[in-house]
C-alpha cells in the first residue's frame, strides 16, 4: 500500500512537471486530466470519498471541457470548422 | 535547416565536376576577364573614395563604436535568454524549499493533539447521526450544521452562471445580419454555421453516447438522493449530470438538447431551486440549529426517506450545479442555450 502511495505521488509530481514543461496546449490539458483522475484515487485512499467524486467528475470532466472549448474560441485547435471558414471566405 | 544556394555552380559537387574535368581554369579566366577594371574606373573611384573619407573621417570613430556597442547587445541579449532559464529555475526552487521549510511546521497526519482535532469534531462525530440522521456525516455537517454555507456556495455558482451570460451572450436580434464591409460573416451566420457544424454526425461519437448517457444521468441521480447515506451528494451527483448533458450535447447538437433544455428552463429550474432552498432551511439560519424543533421527522436512520431536510436541498443543490455546468459549456460554445 505505501508503495502504491508512493507511486501516486511521485506521478503527480511527474505530471506537475509535465504541465509545465510541454508546448503544445492540447497535451497540456490532457495531463492535467490525468493529473485530476490520480488525485481523485489518492482521496479514495486517504478515505475521503465525498473529495473523490468531485475531483473526478469537477476537475477531470467539466473544467477540462471548458479548457478545450476555449482553446477551440482562440482557434489554438485547428480542426475542421476552421478550414470550412477559410474555404467560405 | 539547409540554406538555398543561388545558383548549382556554387555548389561544391558542381565544383568537384568542373575540377575532375579541367574546366576549373576557364571559370577563373572568365571571372578574372570580369574582374578586370579598366584602369579610368579604378582611379575615380579611388577620387570619389578619398573624398568621402574626408567629409566621413568623423564619422568612422562613431560607426566603430556602433558596432561596438551592437556587439555588446548581442552579448547581453545572450546572457539574458541563457540566465533567464537558469534564474526561473532557481526561483521554483528557492519557492518550494520554502513553502516545504513551512509544511514541516505542520501538524503530522492523524496527530490526536492537533488543533483542528476540537470539540467541534467530535461533537460532529459523536452526536453526528442523532442529530441530523444521517449516516454520512459529510453530508449531515454541509447540510445541516453549515446549510448556511452551502447556501452561499450555490448563490456563488449562481452568480458566476449570470456573469458569464452577462459576458458571452450574443444578442443576435439586435445584430440581426448587419454584414460586416469587409464581407466577413455576420454574427448571426457565424454562430448559425456553428449551429450547423456543433453535430458533426460522429457515428462513433452518437453510438458511444446513447450507451453512455443513460448510465450517466441515472448514476448521477443516484448519486443525489443517496447524499446521505452513500458518498457524494448535491455537489457531485450535479457535476456528473452536467458532465452527462455536455455529452449528449455533443453528440447531438442544439438543436436536439433545445428540446427540452433552453434558457428559460435554466432561468426557472435555478431560480426555483434557490428559492425553495432558501424557504426550506432559512428558519435555523436566524434561530440556530438547534433551538427549534422541526416539524419534520428525522426517521430511521439508513433509510431513503430519513434525515430531515437533507433530501431535498440535496435535490436542490444538485439542479442548481448540473444547470450551471451545462450553462458554462453552451454559453462558452454558442453564446446562447
Amino acid at each position: 500500500m505505501d508503495m502504491i502511495k508512493i507511486i501516486l505521488l511521485l506521478f503527480l509530481v511527474g505530471c506537475a512537471i509535465a504541465v509545465s514543461c510541454t508546448k503544445n496546449l492540447l497535451t497540456s490539458i490532457i495531463i492535467y486530466m490525468s493529473y485530476s483522475v490520480v488525485m481523485s484515487i489518492i482521496w479514495i485512499i486517504l478515505e475521503s470519498p465525498d473529495l473523490a467524486i468531485t475531483e473526478a467528475a469537477v476537475g477531470a470532466g467539466v473544467t477540462s471541457i471548458l479548457f478545450f472549448v476555449t482553446l477551440k474560441k482562440i482557434h489554438a485547435i485547428k480542426g475542421e470548422e476552421d478550414d470550412v471558414e477559410t474555404k467560405k471566405k | 535547416m539547409s540554406k538555398l544556394r543561388k545558383s548549382s555552380a556554387d555548389s561544391k559537387w558542381c565544383r568537384f565536376v568542373n575540377w575532375v574535368n579541367g574546366t576549373v581554369e576557364e571559370n577563373k579566366k572568365e571571372e578574372s576577364a570580369k574582374d578586370q577594371i579598366s584602369v579610368e574606373e579604378v582611379a575615380a573611384t579611388v577620387e570619389k573614395q578619398s573624398s568621402l573619407i574626408d567629409k566621413v573621417g568623423n564619422l568612422e570613430g562613431e560607426t566603430a563604436l556602433n558596432q561596438r556597442l551592437d556587439q555588446f547587445q548581442e552579448k547581453g541579449m545572450r546572457f539574458f535568454h541563457g540566465s533567464n532559464k537558469v534564474m526561473s529555475v532557481m526561483i521554483c526552487l528557492i519557492v518550494v524549499g520554502v513553502l516545504l521549510y513551512t509544511v514541516s511546521f505542520l501538524p503530522e497526519f492523524g496527530d490526536a493533539s492537533s488543533p483542528i482535532n476540537n470539540e467541534v469534531s467530535e461533537r460532529y462525530i459523536t452526536k453526528g447521526i442523532q442529530e441530523t440522521g444521517a449516516v454520512n456525516i459529510v453530508t449531515g455537517m454541509i447540510l445541516d450544521y453549515r446549510a448556511f454555507d452551502t447556501f452561499g456556495e450555490s448563490h456563488v455558482l449562481y452568480v458566476a452562471a449570470c456573469v458569464v451570460l452577462i459576458l458571452l451572450r450574443l444578442d443576435v436580434k439586435s445584430k440581426a445580419a448587419k454584414k460586416d464591409e469587409n464581407d466577413e460573416l455576420s454574427v448571426e451566420e457565424s454562430e448559425a454555421n456553428d449551429r450547423i457544424y456543433e453535430p458533426k454526425n460522429d457515428v462513433i461519437l452518437q453510438k458511444v453516447a446513447t450507451c453512455l448517457v443513460p448510465p450517466i444521468m441515472i448514476f448521477g441521480i443516484y448519486v443525489i438522493l443517496n447524499g446521505h447515506l452513500s458518498p457524494g451528494g448535491g455537489f457531485s451527483g450535479g457535476a456528473i449530470i452536467g458532465a452527462g448533458l455536455i455529452l449528449y450535447l455533443n453528440a447531438f447538437g442544439f438543436k436536439k438538447t433545445g428540446r427540452f433544455f433552453t434558457m428559460n428552463t435554466f432561468k426557472t429550474v435555478t431560480f426555483l431551486s434557490l428559492v425553495g432552498y432558501a424557504m426550506s432551511k432559512s428558519y435555523s439560519f436566524f434561530t440556530g440549529a438547534n433551538h427549534i424543533h422541526s416539524i419534520i421527522p428525522l426517521g430511521t436512520p439508513g433509510d431513503i426517506l430519513s434525515s430531515g431536510l437533507i433530501l431535498p436541498l440535496n435535490i436542490f443543490v444538485g439542479l442548481v450545479v448540473a444547470c450551471t455546468m451545462y450553462g458554462f459549456y453552451a454559453l462558452f460554445r454558442k453564446g446562447g442555450m
